[in-house]
């Protein structure tokens, strides 16, 4: 008997733009299976970012359909989304520098502030450096920090999914090991994660599946494990220099 | 309500002096936040001291008329300066705060009693008191056309307004040129991408003071010429003339017509005096609101149609949308 | 490395000692108690600190370390609280940042300046030097600069040509992906053909395989008489590319030397690069495992059809 398993979160042949008239996606597919950690590498301008947008309503999706659980959340306001169990994390701008880290994660939790208690202790024993500097202005933390803060904030509503873009970015190499093996252990507590990352070798080793975009379309897909040693993508995307 | 009539007044007033010279305050004001991003929320207060400049040297100090022009040009290019020197170097917010002071520190100084013997006062300088005073003399003096009505249907000019606009249109048109070469040239690469990002153009080496400075005298220079073409127009250099409500009209014409084109502002004035002048008669022939409240409907009716044009169309109508939506 | 590298350069650094704040045969930048307070915080207190001419330097340090900081200061895009630096000769304290890049020392920007609005072609164009009709006097008149313009025109194809971005020369680079920006702004900053450029990140969003042909150019650059300092994360490219290397942390230099010094310095390893820079068996265990159930055979299941459409 075939099984047809139904993904968690599906971007269905999506076609999105940010300008009238230019499509940056161009018939793009992706599936989340619950339990998952997804990558989406690929070159400049592929539409990594885009891809990620769109399933958080951040961009126009003018073909194609976005669906969480089977119902369609296509072009649905990122307020609603997070609501339904979905966190984002951009790449910038991703805290409230003027407010401490303890107000930055109040604010992850704003909807439902009731509880708020119980949720900051769940993630500062993820990350515990938020509990200990609490009360730091958030403004004031190096890069790495400013990292776990956004993330933090985005876990306080327990999502069971969480959207990343390029958390490594600008990040030292041992930050961006750290970030990767944090990303990793959230997986492991059951949330399902989808990433966009320029540095696609770690991104494939902690993935359980990939996705390669070439010019707003799939270019490969398969496992972690594959696509790091398949010699097209090797050749393509991930570099010789980036071997071993 | 008599439609034709309707449509006359407005075309009367936005093809008459009034759309010409509006026009080229709008394309100053272009050249400095359309082109350039500087924040001037006082050409109102350039057009003042062309207006006056000139005024003042042909009524008061009895100069030849072409002499008053310079004069009030001149001005114009000094408070360019004046406003620039301190502010430029700032963060774009400090030149609009004084920008928009200055216009109204003018507008009371030129109201005030000490200023009266040279500006008029409240009265300003109308041109009928005596024959000695009339800046606008030497100006009609030169107009070639005969006495008479011209226009067709119900758009009236006559002969002076005739005079006029074809003037201001002219200049209008050479402004028009001027810009559309300056604009394509390196020199206004530069400027585009001081709107762009002051500091990448620093770091490939353009001194961003003085063309942010140079923009400033260039926009200013066509609102001097603005205010003397509202002068002699109106026959009458008056502060009631020179409210804040003028940078607003001019902002509204500047982005109806589409901001950084070169003829958007004239497209905008023209379209702009079209409804407003219309809307003023169809309101008055249809009686439906008090004597004495025509100037806040209109003012009201400027505000909301500014709203719904940067909700709607904040690319006016020659403006490319593509290029409005990258800008942060 | 076994491959020689080809910066002129070179040569004058070996044998030199791998201490902070070394001399330099020839020097192009010499900076001396350069210090910057932010209230409270000193994000930059260099003693010494002098980069050899046409090499290829590259900075490196965890965030936050003062790298941009330092960049700004040298650039005149910042003014220090204390210190004094030459550029080719020239002293730069108190210098505005236009007459900086006109000494030569062009630098980028870690979050990208593209002009937006403006075409690549545009923004090309407009970094060129001596350009007459910059001069507001002579741009109304087309024929006083038209020649030049052209030439410009051309250098700045060229340019783009190497960069793969010549498809891309009529859109604004407003519409461009963020290491498409990347890439222009290391153009940009070619046609100014600068003395030094330093470049702040210029491969960070940048595809790793385009990478290695941004290497090249950038290797190239020495041979073309310029030098370069660069601030980079990405430890591969550092190593391959780098004639030498400093290191920044809070605000001061703790190493600098031949990358081979550098790469087996302790303090530099546990500080910077991570002990996971040479152990990869974490990385190497793979992803997590799934904890939702039925969500490992989900993911083996999608992983299955694409095997099988892969292989169609």
């Amino acid at each position: 008997m075939t099984i047809i398993h139904e993904p968690l979160l599906i971007a269905d042949g999506i076609t999105a733009g940010y300008l009238p008239g230019v499509n940056i996606l161009d018939g793009c597919t992706l599936e989340l299976y619950p339990g998952e950690f997804v990558g989406i590498i690929g070159p400049n301008g592929a539409g990594k970012s885009t891809l990620l947008k769109a399933l958080f309503g951040l961009v126009n999706v003018r073909e194609g359909v976005v669906r969480l659980r089977g119902e369609s959340i296509t072009n649905l306001a990122a307020h609603a989304l997070v609501e339904k169990g979905v966190g984002f994390v951009p790449q910038t701008e991703n805290i409230f520098p003027s407010l401490t880290i303890r107000e930055n994660l109040e604010m992850g939790i704003y909807l439902d502030s009731d509880k708020f208690g119980e949720r900051f202790d769940e993630v500062c024993d993820l990350f515990p450096l938020l509990g200990q500097r609490a009360s730091q202005r958030a403004g004031g933390l190096s890069g790495g920090e400013r990292q776990m803060v956004a993330m933090g904030r985005a876990l306080m509503m327990k999502p069971s999914v969480l959207l990343l873009d390029e958390p490594s970015a600008g990040l030292s190499p041992a930050l961006q090991d750290e970030t990767f093996i944090r990303c990793r252990e959230i997986n492991a507590t059951g949330v399902s994660i989808v990433m966009v990352e320029q540095n696609a070798r770690r991104c494939l080793q902690i993935c359980h599946r990939g996705y390669v975009l070439d010019q707003g379309r799939n270019a490969y897909t398969g496992t972690g494990l594959e696509l790091l040693h398949d010699p097209k993508v090797i050749e393509l995307y991930l570099g010789t220099l980036a071997q071993g | 309500m008599d439609v034709m009539q309707i449509i006359g007044t407005g075309l009367t007033a936005a093809l008459g002096p009034v759309g010409a010279f509006y026009a080229l305050a709008a394309m100053g004001l272009n050249i400095h936040y359309g082109y350039t991003g500087l924040l001037n929320f006082g050409q109102v207060a350039f057009m003042m001291v062309g207006g006056y400049g000139m005024a003042i040297s042909v009524a008061i100090f009895e100069l030849p008329f072409l002499v008053g022009v310079l004069i009030g040009l001149a001005a114009a290019a000094v408070l360019a300066l004046i406003l620039g020197i301190p502010t430029l170097r700032l963060r774009a917010d400090y030149l609009a705060i004084t920008t928009i002071a200055a216009g109204e520190i003018l507008r009371l100084l030129i109201n005030s009693s000490p200023a009266t013997q040279f500006t008029g006062g409240p009265f300003g300088l109308p041109s009928q008191v005596s024959d000695n005073r009339r800046f606008t003399t030497t100006f009609l003096e030169w107009n070639p056309i005969p006495a008479g009505d011209y226009g067709f249907s119900t758009i009236k000019f006559n002969a002076t307004s005739l005079w006029l606009l074809v003037v201001l249109w002219l200049l209008v048109a050479l402004t028009a040129w001027a810009i559309h070469a300056i604009m394509r040239s390196p020199w206004g690469r530069v400027i585009k991408s001081i709107r762009e990002d002051e500091d990448a153009a620093r770091s490939l080496g353009k001194n961003v003071f003085v063309y942010k400075m140079q923009s400033l005298v260039m926009g200013g220079l066509l609102g001097g010429l603005a205010g003397i073409g509202m002068s002699l127009t109106l026959s009458n250099a008056n502060p009631v003339n020179f409210l804040p409500q003028v940078t607003f009209f001019a902002f509204t014409i500047m982005i109806l017509g589409g901001a950084a084109t070169v003829t958007g502002p004239v497209a905008g004035s023209i379209a702009f005096w079209f409804l407003v002048a219309g809307l003023d008669q169809a309101i008055r022939d249809a009686g439906m609101l008090p004597s004495g409240t025509e100037g806040a409907f209109r003012l009201a009716f400027v505000g909301l149609g500014l709203m719904l044009l940067i909700v709607f169309r904040p690319q006016g109508i020659l403006g490319n949308k593509q290029e409005l939506m990258l800008n942060g | 490395m076994a491959e020689t590298s080809r910066s002129p350069g070179a040569p004058a650094l070996t044998g030199l000692d791998a201490v902070p704040g070394v001399a330099k045969p020839d020097p192009i930048l010499i900076a001396d108690g350069v210090v910057r307070r932010f209230g409270g915080l000193t994000a930059v207190d260099v003693d010494h600190l002098e980069v050899p001419r046409g090499c290829i330097t590259s900075l490196i340090g965890p965030n936050g370390a003062g790298k941009t900081t330092f960049f700004n200061l040298m650039t005149g895009f910042d003014t220090p609280t204390a210190g004094s630096w030459q550029f080719d000769g020239h002293d730069l304290h108190g210098v505005a940042a236009y007459k900086v890049a006109r000494f030569g020392m062009v630098r980028t920007f870690q979050l990208t300046k593209a002009l937006m609005r403006m075409s690549v072609l545009e923004n090309m164009k407009l970094a060129a030097v001596d350009q007459p009709g910059e001069r507001l006097a002579t741009s109304l008149v087309s024929s006083l600069w038209r020649k030049r313009d052209d030439e410009v025109e051309q250098a700045a194809k060229e340019l783009l040509h190497r960069f793969r971005l010549d498809h891309m020369a009529d859109e604004f680079a407003g519409t461009l992906s963020g290491g498409q920006r990347k890439l222009l702004e290391m153009a940009r900053s070619l046609m100014v053909k600068p003395t030094m450029v330093m470049l702040d990140e210029p491969m960070a969003g940048v595809n790793p395989a385009l990478t290695e042909s941004l290497l090249q150019h950038v290797k190239d650059l020495p041979g073309l008489g310029m030098t370069v300092l660069f601030v980079e994360h990405d430890m591969d490219v550092v190593m391959d590319i780098s004639d030498w290397i400093i290191v920044m942390a809070q605000g001061e230099i703790i190493a600098e030397g031949p990358p081979a010094s550098i790469a087996s310095n302790r303090a530099v390893i546990d500080a910077y690069l991570g002990a996971h820079h040479e152990d990869k068996s974490v990385f190497d265990e793979g992803p997590a495992k799934i904890a939702i159930p039925g969500g490992a055979e989900a993911s083996d299941w999608a992983a299955a059809r694409a095997r099988e459409e892969r292989d169609q």
